[in-house]
């Protein structure tokens, strides 16, 4: 009984932390795609000077492109909070390159632009790693206490 | 020599910054129910953690570098050095947060590092 819990508690991880993946992933590459076409609008400050500086950002906050850009990046910050809550860093930080593979795929298949060897090869290894690194279990420390419980501030204290 | 200052404290201030975040997650304690309050609970308390905010200190350290980096010309071929953060990352999960990397999440964290260099140089 206490195997099989175990098991299922260990799929249901697993399936937490790809589901939160899946949202940095989709998060991510949005927002950095929204944000890079707002500024591409925007175009670079004319000068490292107090005026144009100022004139640029206001330009920026103008851009519809560019909030929802920072409101995807908000989004992504926060599910990447959330799976750190219980999945290792040095799970989550790998696995979530998976970005860099998906954008060229959806700029190759989408708006058919083109993708050079050199880039086909980077997502491949990408592809593979990721495969590698999401095979080892999300999470090799013990489950912590939730914070506040007498175990915690027992502990903080000693610190 | 700039130019490499500046690089190494872009991989430097960017993955401590990340794994102090992760530190802060870890004793926020794990997230089991995705209901809007537990959500915006373990944000609140995240922002408690001085972990939090020595992580958020160091990724906008890493930024400001970034934006210094790019404003200099003829810098994209240090962007793919960026991809060396992942393996700090596995280094800093294994000896600043305690977690086991087994010879096959080396392996692919290898992978995922050349791999993206690739993606940013091609």
């Amino acid at each position: 009984m206490g195997a099989l819990a175990a098991m299922e508690s260990g799929q249901q991880l697993r399936a937490k932390t790809a589901l939160l993946l899946f949202l940095m992933v989709v998060f991510g590459a949005s927002g950095d795609t929204l944000i890079g076409k707002g500024m591409r609008v925007v175009g670079p400050p004319a000068a490292w000077s107090v005026a144009p500086v100022e004139a640029f950002l206001s330009h920026a906050a103008g851009a519809p492109a560019v909030w929802a850009g920072f409101g995807c990046l908000l989004l992504f910050f926060v599910s990447y909070m959330l799976v750190l809550t219980w999945a290792d860093f040095s799970f989550v930080l790998p696995a979530s390159a998976l970005a860099y593979a998906v954008v060229p795929l959806l700029g190759h298949f989408f708006l058919r632009e083109p993708v050079s060897p050199v880039r086909w090869a980077g997502v491949a290894l990408i592809t593979l790693g990721v495969g590698l690194v999401g095979n080892t279990p999300p999470r090799t420390t013990r489950a912590e206490p939730a914070a506040g419980t007498p175990l915690e501030a027992a502990r903080a204290k000693g610190d | 020599m700039q130019i490499a200052f500046f690089v190494l404290l872009v991989v430097l201030a960017g993955t401590s910054g990340e794994m102090f975040v992760s530190r802060a997650m870890k004793e926020v304690g794990e997230v089991t129910s995705f209901r809007p309050a537990a959500i915006a609970r373990m944000v609140l308390r995240a922002l408690r953690a001085p972990w939090m905010w020595a992580g958020l200190g160091m990724m906008a350290l890493a930024f400001f570098s970034l934006l210094v980096l790019l404003s200099r010309a003829n810098v994209s071929f240090v962007v793919p050095v960026t991809a060396l953060s992942y393996v700090m990352a596995a280094l800093g999960g294994r000896f600043f947060l305690g977690e086991q990397v087994s010879a096959n999440r080396w392996l692919g964290v290898c992978l995922v590092c050349l791999g993206v260099a690739l993606v940013c140089v091609g």
